[in-house]
């Protein structure tokens, strides 16, 4: 047995885990839908009120761009997610830190378990009210699409090694909901969520490059898009990974100091 | 003999008090993870307000609002929506109430239950988003050229706290819809924090389908775009001019009256006799 | 006070609930049908099995449910037209959810509802240091209810439920989970407290003796409809429930089986102890004791009262399962 199987086996529990919330999914859809349709409508005010481009996004691509962004929402989980906060509160992280398995890559398969099952009941549904309400401006070749499946999955990785990280606190901080509030601003500001990077005054814009949040939704987007294509997206591929990486070794710095605390402290 | 003689009853107001009181206490208690929550909630807001900061350094005007007036529609919906945060935002603990049986328990008190939900606490914490918007609006009011009137200044007055009916409203109407849908919460707080999104905007922004809907079934754009637009005489789109916002008290009311009908339809139904 | 405490007619209760988007419409029926009358003062035990119907109907008593069909007054009000003023005569324990202010301390949440209740200081305050005297509540008034124990936290749910000095008490399931002591003392206190009020007691359980400890009359409920309204010898009476004559012999007797009008259950000890049972409606204990003792020497003897969880599960079973 690879050292693979058990990942995959977390990733499939993690996705048939997600389907059974589907109140949740539905309520997330349409929760997505209801922002789709109010930020489309602030974006393409700015675009008139310009006269032209902003940024380098017409209407039709600006539309494009909140719709695929929202849809994006669910399976990158930009936001609050305390699974592992909770556990290292209760004291239950002890029985996951004793499995054979490497905490951060279970948790972190389980993950892209659940960002793939959220595709069909989350994301599409949501594409399909842009397309409706809106319209969709979609490229027709397969190159951005190819290029923008990696993105989200490099996207999905990053999210969940951030996340990770910010739970983590959870071994040295009490009231980890101050950093997860903070972290879901951050997020939602700083990704892309609200407004395209490339409108944000250049101070802004330095401050959101300098943080992993723009490959979670501006870059898989863009690519999506077909705004990002050649040398410049396969740059963008590579600063996700580096991203990954860097944050994926944070957390494992964080991961080994926790336990270490767990054991000493008894938890 | 037992407590039917009201001679010497408590009064009802002092009954609510008691309760509040003692919420408000066990709150305070807690000061570290209540500053820490305010914080969280204020650097929250600066988002939101970087956002306005960052579509006006692309353009001079959206909708029709230039960054002065956009600062001060966005002062006046988060100062309202903060204070409706503090006050009714138990509202939103209604599925676990529901689910709890907590609310079977509120059916055995003499007190309404929309009473004892919106008084079961006062999270003060919550009015962090509110402080942004006060900075904001006082900002707001300095920069703008506003010809005052003892008309324009009440209902500047007023705004804030019909804005925060608006939205208990709306948190009340969310909270009656949970009697008839199962696990609904996150659907209908998409709408009341959609409306809350929407509110900080010009009705201009929106296509007009969407505009109407700010304006009548979902009124978030009597919470401040509205009346900023009667207080600094502007025209306004079409089927949301300017005149419309001398019209917000009453729109908070009735917006109030129409969530308590709804909220009595739910608790009748809850208790079966809807069918 | 005149008028009955509970008058229900008919009560009827129906749950409509949707099996998925397409499949439609599927309807249970709680309750069926259910007439009772409780007088002031009474102590009524309200038994059945889980999901029998008794929570349903108790639910529509105190104003939480309306009833499909049928009426139901308590107290001489509508429960769910007139629940505020209802609310104000009623005490309600409920044992698998909490009254109380979960993270306050307990002090606090008695203050909370003397409040509610809009209740003076003249009138709770008596009441109270009675409650906190009788329940032994002392020790732990300053605790966060989240902290107590469950047998800490129910004691506190009963004081809670009569700090108002309601007329009705109404108890649904509040000794479960409880141990024996604990059990005990509740009981005691509430028949205590209720009887000198002049109260009226209603509880909905599925614990024999907590009926055997507290009631006078008994409404058995079986699958949403009644099936006796009585009082304890009378459901002994009316499913032919025996009772056990055990007399142990001088010396080994050969098994008594001629004694008439009763049967020879057991033999033990190779004929020493024999067990004679005998239908009291038929012959007493008496009468039989002395037909044994004319066939062989008694040294003791002693009398077995049917179970009661026999004699409720004779009922369901004569009630056709």
């Amino acid at each position: 047995m690879s050292a693979l199987t058990p990942l995959c086996a977390l990733a499939g529990a993690g996705f048939r885990r997600y389907t059974t919330y589907r109140a949740a999914m539905i309520g997330g859809a349409v929760t997505n839908s209801v922002f789709g349709l109010l930020r489309a409508s602030v974006l393409v005010a700015t675009i008139r009120s310009r006269g032209g481009p902003v940024g380098g996004y017409d209407t039709s691509s600006a539309v494009t761009y909140a719709w695929i962004s929202q849809a994006l929402i669910a399976v990158v989980e930009l936001f609050s997610w305390q699974e592992i906060a909770l556990r290292v509160r209760t004291g239950d992280i002890a029985v996951d830190l004793a499995r054979p398995v490497d905490l951060q890559f279970a948790y972190g398969a389980a993950d892209v378990g659940r960002g793939l099952a959220a595709l069909l009941p989350r994301s599409l549904p949501i594409l399909l009210v842009g397309a409706a309400a809106t319209g969709l401006a979609l490229p027709t070749s397969p190159w951005p699409y190819l290029l923008g499946a990696v993105a989200v999955l490099l996207a999905t990785l990053l999210s969940f090694a951030c996340r990770f990280v910010v739970n983590l606190a959870a071994f040295w901080i009490v009231e980890v909901r101050g950093v997860v509030g903070l972290y879901v601003m951050l997020t939602t500001l700083l990704s892309g969520l609200i407004l395209p990077i490339t409108w944000f005054p250049p101070w802004l814009r330095l401050l959101a490059n300098l943080t992993p949040f723009p490959s979670m939704v501006q870059v898989p987007a863009d690519m999506l898009l077909g705004r990002l294509w050649g040398p410049q997206a396969l740059a963008a591929l590579g600063v996700q990974a580096g991203w990954l990486l860097a944050v994926g070794a944070l957390g494992r710095v964080a991961l080994t100091a926790g336990s270490r605390r767990l054991v000493v402290q008894g938890g | 003999m037992d407590a039917s003689c009201s001679g010497d009853r408590v009064g009802a107001v002092a009954a609510y008090r008691t309760v509040l009181a003692s919420r408000l206490r066990s709150q305070l208690q807690y000061r570290t993870s209540f500053a820490l929550y305010v914080l969280t909630s204020v650097v929250t807001a600066l988002a939101g307000f970087a956002e306005v900061l960052t579509v006006f350094h692309n353009v001079p005007v959206l909708g029709d609002l230039d960054l002065r007036a956009a600062l001060l529609v966005y002062g006046l919906s988060t100062f309202g929506f903060g204070i409706a945060n503090c006050v009714a935002g138990q509202l939103d603990t209604i599925p676990t109430y529901i689910r709890t049986g907590t609310l079977e328990t509120m059916l055995v008190r003499p007190q309404p239950v929309l009473a004892q939900i919106v008084t079961s606490d006062v999270t003060l914490r919550r009015f962090g988003v509110g402080l942004v918007g006060v900075v904001t609006l006082v900002v707001a009011l300095a920069a703008n050229p506003v010809h005052w009137t003892p008309a324009r200044a009440g209902l500047l007055l007023v705004t804030p706290l019909s804005g925060a009916l608006l939205f208990a409203a709306l948190f009340t109407a969310a909270g009656a819809l949970q009697f008839w849908l199962v696990d609904a919460s996150e659907v209908t707080s998409s709408f009341t924090y959609g409306a809350q999104y929407a509110s900080q905007f010009s009705a201009a922004v929106f296509p007009v389908p969407l505009r109407l809907l700010l304006v009548t079934a979902v009124p978030a754009a009597f919470v401040a775009y509205l009346p900023a637009a009667a207080v600094l005489g502007l025209t306004g789109p079409r089927w949301a001019p300017g005149r419309l916002g001398w019209g917000t008290p009453v729109v908070a009311v009735a917006a109030c009256l129409a969530a308590l009908a709804l909220w009595r339809l739910g608790v009748r139904h809850y208790t079966g006799a809807g069918g | 006070m005149s008028g009955a405490v509970v008058a229900a007619s008919g009560l009827t209760r129906t749950f409509t609930r949707r099996t998925g988007a397409l499949r439609g419409r599927w309807t249970t029926t709680a309750v069926e049908g259910i007439s009772f009358t409780v007088a002031p003062g009474e102590t009524v035990g309200y038994i059945g099995a889980n999901g029998a119907g008794k929570s349903t109907t108790i639910k529509m008593i105190t104003g939480i449910l309306v009833p499909s069909a049928g009426t139901v007054r308590t107290l001489g009000h509508e429960p769910v037209a007139q629940r505020t003023s209802l609310a104000r005569r009623l005490g309600v324990v409920f044992g698998q959810r909490s009254q109380l202010w979960w993270d306050l301390p307990l002090e606090e949440s008695f203050r909370l509802l003397a409040a509610i209740h809009r209740l003076p200081p003249a009138r709770w305050r008596p009441r109270h240091d009675e409650l906190v005297a009788s329940l032994e509540l002392e020790g732990f008034l300053a605790r966060p209810v989240r902290q107590l124990s469950l047998g800490e936290r129910m004691r506190g749910e009963v004081a809670a439920a009569l700090l108002h000095r309601p007329d009705l008490v109404v108890l649904d399931e509040p000794t479960v989970g409880l141990d024996v002591l604990s059990k005990e003392r509740l009981r005691t206190f509430l028949r205590a407290d209720v009887a000198r009020r002049g109260a009226t007691l209603l509880l909905a359980t599925h614990d024999m003796d907590d009926v055997r400890r507290l009631c006078e009359r008994l409404l058995v409920v079986d699958r949403g409809r009644l099936v006796y309204d009585g009082d304890i010898p009378g459901l002994v009476a009316r499913v032919g429930a025996r009772r056990v004559l055990v007399v142990d012999l001088e010396r080994p007797v050969p098994p008594l089986t001629d004694v008439p009008h009763a049967d020879l259950v057991a033999v033990e000890a190779g004929g020493v102890r024999q067990r004679l049972a005998f239908s009291p409606e038929r012959t007493t204990a008496a009468a039989v004791l002395a037909t044994v003792a004319g066939r062989a020497p008694v040294r003791d003897l002693s009398v077995e009262e049917p179970d009661i969880e026999d004699v409720v599960r004779r009922l369901y079973l004569a009630s056709g399962r």
